[in-house]
């Protein structure tokens, strides 16, 4: 692949007026770091209000706003944008295009992200505060008993979803219209499946979101009456909008981990993805399954009790695909060749931990029994075990994986073993003591507690500190990487690892692909 | 899987452009966009004007700033298409994003629709007494009796914002008349059926020109393509008309209850689609007349537009139903 093409321009404006899908990968992923660090902050602020019971460090209402804070940043900061990254990275590279379909696009889908949550963390310096609504911002709360900045919330919501559709459109684009000839759908690499399913199921979530926002700053400024009975309208429908999008939205997050997952076991098996077809449908129909059981995070607003047994035989449908894909998971693991390296710890460390956040998940899809579960921290230990040991774990493996072949050198192994074990523990024993407070009636959102949670509270925040510390070292290995890491001797990296990526040079030249490869006649997939 | 060098026989390279300012250009101009709206409303609502009284100014700026990037970005991308940049598969590519960005706006018209089923068969009747929930009737809205279109707000039928407390965050008046069907006292006076015959017609000029663009007739394509704009035009002075006699003579606004809301929120947000689409056709237009784009295999631009314009009319056609007929 010779570099006949120029190469990146120099300074700050290759970075501003970049049209490449690796600078614009390398883009997201830095940004969505720093979300996470931002969001990370915020959460240490609520672990260290709860150390103990009895107020210490914030007020309530602060409180609240580091709540909403943390989860608006994680979820769309942090781990969204990572998995664009992710996307921009790698799709182009194993579907052997030369780029994205529509580069100048792309490079805006990134640019309006930063200004969009600058303008989201300024609310904290406005008057009356930040959003202080619960990162699902439900009304009334959000539109009668809202500070004034949830205006520029409202907007920092439009910004970043117009980002997240156009940057899934043009993944679409890419996966239809850019594979190599040769590379049939059946052919392409899981996670580049997992994304293109993500990507139907954002053009189709993200504008539902848009039109919730809308309806609220409608309400707020405007004096119409969605959420408010008073003029026939109802604060239930806004639970409704935004579970359609919200319920969506959490597989939206998850099926990109899953991707990566499938293609970092079998390299570290060395053995081929155990049931690559039953993967791609089990995919396509959590996808499906998505869209018809937002309800279950609304059990107790007093629905019709039909409603309630719909969702809930609903919901429990998804765990069957989700099953498959564990299942699939663990066999393809069954009489591998196998070896422990960083990614492979994490992405293990993704399916023991994912597989327990899918468990608590069938308890809570139980409706009679949610009565008790809802608004306590077995939720949050529900959805902590499938983002960040889910979610989060994956990118994290994601990065050990593909970064040596990203940038020619190697991370130091030794540092991210450690970093992979402090994590395990660290988040373990952050998240696992919240089902049992949550299980005994926890609330979660509330800064103070009963003092017979005190002990468990402070197990909890003693492992968010460890856990949150331990991403320093992450970033550090990284960096050291990039700056002075070994040099990768060995142009494949990973000997069980398969792919077109990993085909290409190392360092991955700045243009791959100008002319597409040809694709092996054989299957690629066992 | 092995990669190799060689390009399969009549491969055209995928033209991948330049590094490009029109991203951050149109950054800078939404960004502006947004944060001067956003200082705009909270003056209006929460009324500190003194603090930003440059507010529509920042605002003013930024659409000027945003509308002459995107021109330039489309004058850009039209400039690559004449100079033969473009493949057959980067053309594609434009297909696809202009037909998944069609699909988020139907998505995003659907949760307007689905707020108005929503509101029509479930939460109007609970409010009424319908139902499981049908006891908080008689504790927060005595009297409140629901139909479509409402003759009442439930804070009217309690007796107005300071009886029942809970949920009020302002006055809802009910209209005098309501724009369906059934208040109407004229069928020819009733604007939306007036709307209905201009909207589909239009979608059949827009047929009539792209068939004669596809036989290279330059002046029949300009002439129906103009007829098709013009009924654009027509609609939206008509929806004017209409929004005048709504807010004028029937009392119903926006402060109407969850019939007004609806109503000018689907109606609106589908209006601002059509004069969208309309700009859009317009300017497919100048360019044919002025310039001579587009041969009878190569005019997308005019293919992209009149998909949109075909999708505000199915949107309409749905508003009709269920707006204004059922
Ligand atoms: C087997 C699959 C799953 C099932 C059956 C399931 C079920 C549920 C249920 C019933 C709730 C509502 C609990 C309540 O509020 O009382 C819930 C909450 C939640 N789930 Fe899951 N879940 C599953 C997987 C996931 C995944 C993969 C994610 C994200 C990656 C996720 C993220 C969340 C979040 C964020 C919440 C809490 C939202 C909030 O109220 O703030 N879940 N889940
Ligand atoms: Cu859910």
């Amino acid at each position: 692949m010779g570099d006949h093409h120029h190469g990146p321009a120099k300074g700050l404006s290759r970075w501003l007026f970049t049209t490449n899908h690796k600078d614009i990968g390398t883009m997201y992923l830095w940004f969505s770091f720093a979300m996470f660090i931002l969001g990370g902050t915020f959460a240490m602020i609520i672990r260290a209000e709860l150390f103990q019971p009895g107020m210490q460090l914030v007020e309530p209402g602060f409180f609240n706003q580091m709540t909403t804070l943390h989860g608006l940043v994680m979820v769309f900061g942090a781990i969204m944008p990572s998995f664009v990254g992710l996307a921009n990275w790698l799709i182009p590279m194993m579907i052997g295009a030369p780029d994205m379909a529509l580069p100048r696009m792309n490079n805006w889908s990134f640019w309006i992200l930063p200004p969009g949550f600058l303008m989201l963390a300024s609310t904290l310096f406005m008057e009356g505060g930040a959003p202080a609504f619960g990162w699902t911002f439900y009304a009334p709360l959000s539109t009668t008993y809202a500070a004034p900045s949830v205006t520029f919330f409202i907007f920092a919501i439009h910004v970043l979803g117009i980002s997240s559709i156009m940057g899934s459109i043009n993944i679409i684009a890419t996966i239809m219209n850019m594979r190599a000839p040769g590379m049939t759908y059946m052919k392409m690499p899981l996670f580049v499946w997992t994304w293109f399913i993500t990507a139907f199921l954002l053009v189709a979530v993200m504008p539902v979101l848009a039109g919730a926002v809308t309806m609220m700053l409608m309400d707020i400024h405007f004096g119409t009456s969605f959420f408010s009975a008073a003029g026939g309208g109802d604060p239930v429908l806004f639970q409704h909008i935004f579970w359609f999008f919200g319920h969506p939205e959490v597989y939206i997050i998850i099926l990109p981990a899953f991707g990566v997952v499938s293609q970092v076991i079998p390299a570290f098996s060395r053995k081929p993805l155990f049931g690559y077809a039953s993967m791609v449908y089990a995919t396509a129909a959590i996808a499906i399954l998505s869209f018809v059981v937002w309800a279950h995070h609304m059990y107790t607003v007093g629905m019709p009790v039909a409603g309630e047994l719909f969702f809930m035989y609903a919901t429990m449908l998804i765990a069957v695909p989700t099953g498959v894909k564990v299942f699939n998971w663990v066999s393809t693991m069954w009489r591998g060749s196998l070896s422990f390296e960083t990614p492979m710890l994490f992405s293990i460390g993704f399916l023991v931990l994912f597989t327990i956040g899918g468990f608590t998940g069938l308890m809570l899809s139980i409706a009679p029994a949610d009565f008790q579960y809802h608004d306590t921290y077995f939720v949050v230990a529900h959805f902590h075990y499938v983002m960040v040991a889910g979610a989060v774990f994956s990118m994290t493996s994601a990065v050990y994986f593909w970064l040596p072949k990203w940038t020619g050198r190697m991370y130091n192994e030794t540092m991210g073993k450690v970093h992979f074990w402090i994590s395990f523990v660290g988040f373990n024993v952050t998240f696992f003591p919240q089902h049992f407070v949550g299980l005994a009636g926890m609330p979660r959102r509330v800064p103070d507690y009963a003092l017979q949670f005190a002990d468990f509270n402070m197990m909890s925040s003693i492992g968010a500190f460890v856990y949150g510390a331990s991403q320093i070292m992450f970033l550090y290995n990284v960096i050291a990487t990039i700056v002075s890491g070994e040099k990768v001797s060995d142009e494949q990296v990973w000997d069980g690892a398969e792919g077109l990526e990993w085909t290409l040079p190392t360092p991955a030249p700045y243009h791959t692909f100008e002319v597409p490869p040809k694709i092996e006649a054989t299957p690629a997939h066992g | 899987m092995a990669a190799t060098e060689h390009a399969p026989a009549g491969y055209e390279k995928y033209h991948v452009p330049d590094s490009s300012s029109l991203a951050v250009r149109a950054t800078v101009g939404l960004i502006l966009t947004v944060f001067g709206a956003g200082l705009l409303l909270n003056d209006m609502t929460f009324g500190e004007t003194h603090e930003s009284g440059n507010a529509k100014w920042v605002l003013a700026a930024g659409l000027v700033f945003f509308i002459f990037t995107l021109a330039s970005w489309f004058r850009t991308t039209i400039r690559e298409n004449m100079q033969g940049m473009n493949s057959a598969q980067l053309n594609h590519s434009y297909v696809l994003g202009m037909f998944w960005f069609i699909f988020s706006e139907v998505m995003f018209f659907f949760a307007f629709f689905g707020t108005l089923f929503y509101v029509r068969q479930l939460a109007g009747p609970w409010l009424a007494g319908e139902g499981d929930g049908g006891r908080m009737n008689g504790l927060l809205w005595p009297g409140f009796e629901f139909s479509w279109p409402p003759t009442i707000t439930p804070q009217e039928a309690v007796g107005g914002t300071d009886i029942q407390p809970i949920a009020n965050n302002g006055a809802f008046l009910t209209q005098e008349r309501s724009m369906s069907f059934a208040d109407a006292h004229h069928w020819y006076q009733w604007l939306p059926m007036w709307n209905t015959i201009i909207l589909l017609s239009s979608s059949f000029t827009v047929h009539v020109a792209h068939t004669a663009l596809l036989k290279d007739q330059r002046s029949k394509f300009n002439l129906w393509l103009g007829i098709t704009v013009a009924l654009g035009i027509i609609f939206v002075g008509l929806q004017a008309a209409e929004y005048y006699e709504a807010y004028v003579l029937f009392g119903l606004t926006l402060n109407s209850g969850i019939y007004g809301s609806t109503f000018f929120m689907l109606t609106g947000f589908h209006g601002f689609h059509v004069f969208m689409g309309m700009t859009m056709l317009l300017i497919q237009l100048l360019r044919s007349v002025r310039g001579h784009h587009f041969t009878a295999s190569d005019h997308f631009g005019f293919e992209a537009s009149s998909w949109y314009w075909h999708f505000v009319d199915v949107v309409w056609v749905f508003l009709f139903l269920f707006v204004y007929i059922l």
